[in-house]
């Protein structure tokens, strides 16, 4: 694999396999920056869905310089692999003092995959605070099998990301995270823009793997999050067992014996 | 009479176990609680709700995983509803 782009590792991967996003701050230019309010002002093509990537954004436009920037290539490279199609992509908007915020919810339609997974990116032109309505994410929510809002009721999960962040950020994120737009309680118009992207490729070992036997792999794999509850959070360890197997094409792969454990069928019969 | 509603997300089925998760809803309209709006949980455990003065009127079933689904993930399990009343 070669590592003259900016491949993502395998710790890294394995932080976007547990946590379900991954955020490069501050990797767009403050250039880009200042450019994306009157572009997103203007309006944006749109994309018929399926369309390649190389085909969506005319060379030059806004959309393809962000995403052929070193670090965004990079990680779509990593995750999606070369030539993926474009999904959709939007302008999400917050109005000042809007009153409410967005409910939880996942994107698109409840998605059963465990060996493929789309990837979405989230684009901050703007320096986020506190009180501008970053987007909430609930870190390791990605696996879980739930239908678009159907989470509306959760309204707080301990240890959630309540977004704060320097212009030029960009969040990528499997398709499957939870996640919202907060309530802008600021005098700001705050912007976000996403684009979603179909792998074309089988995602297996897309990433720099000179380190996959590191245990900080493992130990990225083995994390808890504060909100899981204690026996559904061995299911989630589990479950990313299953991905990880399925991206590293390594079917023996465990983390504390998890899988191997009840899938052990012995075969041979004792001794008399 | 007017209803405020705590709903509770607990680490396991057990009243006095941590809470993970939590949302409010106020029918006195004096507070506007919505998603993501706050880090830390109001109560530690649900029998801490109840030593505030929560009334506990609904608690999620324990119900069996589904079979061939024993190892997927959805929603949270432990689900508790509590509410004060306020006013005349």
């Amino acid at each position: 694999m070669p590592t003259t782009r900016q491949l993502l590792d395998s710790g890294q991967v394995a932080r976007f396999v547990t946590h379900g996003f991954l955020r490069l701050d501050g990797v767009v230019p403050p250039e880009m920056n200042a450019e994306a309010l009157g572009v997103f002002a203007a309006g944006l093509p749109a994309v018929p869905y399926g369309t390649p990537l190389s085909a969506a954004f005319p060379v030059g436009s806004f959309a393809r310089r962000l995403v052929e920037l070193p670090a965004i290539a990079g990680a779509l490279d990593s995750l999606v692999g070369p030539e993926p199609t474009v999904d959709h992509h939007f302008v999400h908007t917050r109005q000042p003092r809007e009153g409410s915020a967005q409910a939880l919810h996942a994107d698109a339609l409840i998605d059963l995959r465990f060996d493929a997974f789309d990837v979405q990116l989230m684009y901050f032109p703007q320096d986020v605070t506190e009180d501008m309505g970053g987007t909430l994410l609930v870190p390791g929510s990605h696996l879980r099998r739930t239908n678009e809002s159907d989470t509306g009721r959760y309204q707080n999960l301990l240890g959630q990301v309540r977004l704060v962040c320097p212009a030029g950020t960009v969040l990528v994120l499997h398709h499957g995270i939870w996640h919202g737009g907060r309530r802008n309680d600021s005098d700001t118009v705050r912007h976000m823009y996403k684009i979603r992207l179909n792998p074309t490729v089988p995602q297996v070992r897309l990433w720099d793997t000179a380190d996959l036997a590191d245990p900080a792999v493992h130990e990225e794999l083995r994390r808890r999050f504060p909100w899981y509850e204690e026996a559904s959070g061995r299911l989630e360890i589990h479950n990313r067992i299953r991905v990880w197997r399925a991206l590293t094409a390594d079917p023996e792969f465990d983390v504390d014996h998890w899988a191997t454990r009840i899938s052990n069928r012995p075969t041979h019969r004792s001794h008399p | 009479m007017r209803q405020q509603v705590l709903v509770l997300y607990l680490n396991n089925s057990s009243l006095d176990s941590p809470v993970v998760g939590w949302a409010r809803y106020d029918g006195t309209g004096r507070t506007r609680p919505t998603t993501g709006d706050g880090d830390e949980p109001p109560y530690r455990t649900g029998v801490a709700a109840l030593a505030d003065g929560w009334r506990l009127f609904q608690a999620a079933q324990l119900i069996p995983p589904f079979p061939g689904a024993e190892h997927e993930t959805s929603f949270l399990k432990h689900e508790f509803f509590f509410d004060k009343l306020d006013g005349p």
